[in-house]
């Protein structure tokens, strides 16, 4: 039943838009909801029927799927952050038609990622990483602001451009491969090594960079995430960057191309240079939102380290801090979306001293600070370690201390932005604030429970979660 | 047959530099039409009819007019401030020639591996039987890139009441 | 045979380098938005060709003709939305000059 991931959405979309006289965008956002708590359940759940049984929708269309557990750790966070975006987005844009477009927009961008994730067939990874950007693009630029259009429009630039790269590489491994199923890539790629597969590879790897906002590539990324819509940045950030660039790196590298040792080490240097630059240009930004981006860079710098490391350990802490980062992520994200409505700007040179008047908003944002600086007990505590571990166990000692000095950091500018938005003096203009409202709380409320569910309860999850991801990867 | 290869190859880089050293914006969209028609002869010689007639009247139809119909909204600049902008344009792009000429020089220099040993002969030989019936992914995957096209469309060429 | 294959292999992809430094260059000296995305189409021109010529030397010209098919009604897609950004950009600014969005090179 798994071709469900893609046709369900697919109705929502038909359904959604006949001429019926019902309230179309309240019945697409209970449809949304549904759709993606159906996800985390079927997931987490895992009924037998579902995932070995026999599909009776997809029969006809002869599709192939993977279901192993870096497949199923996405599906999770794609189910996620999709209901938090989409009551994110019920709470900030209130006209009738933009919801709808919303929702419709939403829909598409689930279809996208969860094709992304589930299939087998390195050409048909790009129609669907194309689905997920022009879904992207479309939402950033849907409010037609100045800066999301600039933001837009060099996201697609620079995707275009990683597009071209990509399908250069696919051209040039269909040279070797007469077909373009993963089995038949790596089956070329073991057979040949010459010049022409090398490069191949090479391009590929730079376009996902681009892709994923790795540095010398992540030009786009801070003017995208900080200029979109409230809501779409929590997609944006939360999933869609995720999806198209570092689920497609884990899985060509695992199983594609071969866990070589040339691309461990270019994994290892941009990994570490992603987490310096990110990192070090989040303590000069002064609008909230820039600072999550800078961030996001240096916290996927983290995930390409766990990957360079090429052992079990390093690559199920790199899946492991991709779920932590997709959660906690989202919740800053939903966090400055609460603010940024309560005050109507993410400048933080005009916020000070919320925390009083918006207590949801500052406790949560505080357990997402904990996950994200690798502080116990929240979740992100344990990703990174393993991380670390993974990096002195290959003997990469110098990796593994920039990482510690990085987290220390990455713990600086965080409570840099606790103190000047939660904490501090209220400024006057701001009295008459008050805690957002109930569609913001509770998604934050869910996901900062996630963190210290997660966080605390981790040592009991370490052989249900972690053995059999770690196990997959030889 | 290399002789009619070798001068189309030739005729496309020379449209594509001119598409891109020509300094008026319609010219450009009309050098981008033409390096898609000679795209297409290629393809028909390289034995792919079916992908070169999507090419022609997509690519050098559809896209030409979109271009065209975009560039139609630009304001008209006069004769003087055509003059400038073609002395500014030919500063910015008088070393496209140059880097071509040298990468063709130098490019021909290489020799590529090519033994490529392919491990199994094709299972289909007919476009249509392999698009609809061994790629269903793929034909999914359009559907939704359309009807996502189709909203992008709708949502952005609309006119904002409030503008 | 094999012979002609390659020499029609390299001479093709020695055009196909050439056709994309074109557009590479074309879109990364301009400011003006329109010329970026004559820049992309080259690209995309070029990846096209590219793939039909893999599959003329591999023998494998259906799956060639089917994957540049797809791609060709993927980027009318992206062609479409850009064209849609631009516009807008157009609508706020009354210009398309690439220089006056403040970040737009980065």
């Amino acid at each position: 039943m798994l071709s469900l991931f893609l046709l369900l959405p697919l109705l929502g979309i038909i359904i959604l838009n006949l001429p019926i006289k019902i309230k179309m965008q309240t019945a697409g956002l209970l449809y949304v909801l549904f759709l993606s708590v159906a996800q985390t359940i079927v997931v987490l759940f895992r009924p037998e029927n579902f995932w070995s049984g026999p599909d009776f929708c997809g029969s006809f269309l002869k599709l192939k799927f993977y279901t192993d557990n870096l497949t199923l750790v996405l599906l999770l966070s794609i189910g996620i952050v999709v209901f938090t975006a989409v009551l994110v987005a019920w709470q900030m844009v209130s006209e009738p038609r933009q919801r709808l477009n919303f929702i419709n927009l939403v829909l598409v961008s689930m279809i996208g990622m969860n094709g992304t994730v589930l299939l087998t067939d390195i050409f048909s990874l790009y129609i669907f990483l194309e689905i997920t950007a022009v879904s992207a693009f479309i939402l950033i630029a849907s409010q037609r602001d100045i800066k999301a259009l600039e933001g837009a429009f060099k996201y697609i630039v620079l995707s275009a451009l990683a597009t071209v790269l990509m399908l250069g590489a696919i051209a040039a491994l269909l040279l070797y491969s007469g077909d373009t199923s993963f089995a038949s890539v790596s089956e070329a790629v073991k057979n040949n090594n010459n010049i022409i597969v090398i490069s191949a590879i090479g391009l590929f790897i730079c376009g996902l960079f681009i892709k994923g906002g790795l540095v010398p590539f992540h030009g786009w990324l801070p003017a995208a995430y900080s200029a979109a819509p409230a809501a779409v940045s929590v997609l944006l950030a939360g999933i869609i960057t995720k999806v198209a660039g570092i689920y497609v790196l884990l899985r060509l590298v695992t199983d594609v191309f071969g866990p070589a040792s040339t691309i461990n080490s270019i994994l290892l240097i941009v990994g570490i240079i992603s987490i310096l630059v990110g990192a070090l240009a989040a303590l000069w930004q002064d609008d909230f939102k820039k600072v999550l981006a800078y961030s996001s860079i240096s916290q996927i710098g983290y995930i390409i380290l766990g990957l360079g490391c090429g052992t079990p350990l390093g690559i199920a802490g790199a899946v492991f801090h991709l779920f932590n980062h997709s959660i906690f992520k989202s919740l800053l994200f939903v966090n400055s979306a609460a603010v940024e409505q309560q005050i109507g700007s993410t400048d933080m040179n005009k916020m000070g001293g919320l925390g009083a008047k918006m207590p949801f908003s500052n406790a949560t944002s505080l357990i997402a600070t904990f996950s994200a600086a690798g502080i116990p007990p929240a979740a992100g505590f344990w990703s990174k370690l393993i991380i670390i571990i993974a990096l002195w166990q290959t003997g990469h000692h110098a990796y593994a201390s920039v990482a510690i000095v990085v987290g220390v950091i990455t713990l600086a500018y965080l409570l840099a932005i606790q103190r000047k938005v939660f904490f501090g003096i209220l400024p006057d203009e701001l009295k008459n604030i008050k805690e957002a409202g109930i569609w913001i709380v509770l998604p934050a409320v869910v996901l900062a429970s996630i963190i210290i569910g997660i966080g605390v309860l981790f040592p009991l999850l370490f052989n249900s979660f972690m053995v059999p991801v770690s196990s997959f990867f030889k | 047959m290399d002789i009619i290869n070798t001068i189309l190859l030739v005729v496309l880089v020379v449209s594509a530099i001119w598409t891109v050293m020509t300094p008026r914006l319609p010219r450009s969209a009309i050098g981008l039409g033409i390096t898609s028609a000679v795209l297409t002869i290629i393809m028909f010689k390289l034995s792919s009819p079916l992908a070169a007639v999507f090419e022609l009247s997509i690519c050098a139809g559809l896209i030409s007019a979109i271009f065209i119909s975009i560039i139609s909204l630009m304001p008209r600049i006069t004769a003087q401030d055509r003059d400038i902008r073609q002395k500014e344009h030919f500063h910015k792009y008088w070393l496209l020639p140059i880097i071509i000429v040298a990468a063709a020089i130098a490019l021909s220099q290489f020799a590529l591996p090519t033994n490529f040993n392919l491990p199994a002969e094709p299972v289909e030989n007919d476009v249509r039987i392999i698009l609809w019936n061994l790629r269903h992914l793929d034909l999914l995957g359009q559907i939704v890139i359309l009807l996502a096209g189709a909203f992008g469309v709708a949502i952005l060429f609309k006119e904002r009441k409030n503008d | 045979m094999i012979s002609d294959m390659s020499q029609v292999f390299c001479v093709f992809s020695i055009g196909i380098i050439l056709v994309f430094i074109a557009g590479l260059y074309c879109l990364i000296a301009t400011a003006n938005l329109i010329r970026a995305m004559i820049g992309l189409e080259l690209l995309t021109k070029a990846v096209t060709l590219f793939i039909i010529l893999t599959g003329y030397v591999t023998g494998r010209v259906a799956l060639a003709q089917a994957l540049a098919i797809t791609l060709i009604v993927i980027e009318v897609v992206i062609i479409a939305v850009a064209v849609g950004v631009i516009l807008c950009v157009f609508r706020h600014n009354k210009s398309v000059n690439g220089k006056l969005l403040r970040n737009i090179k980065g």
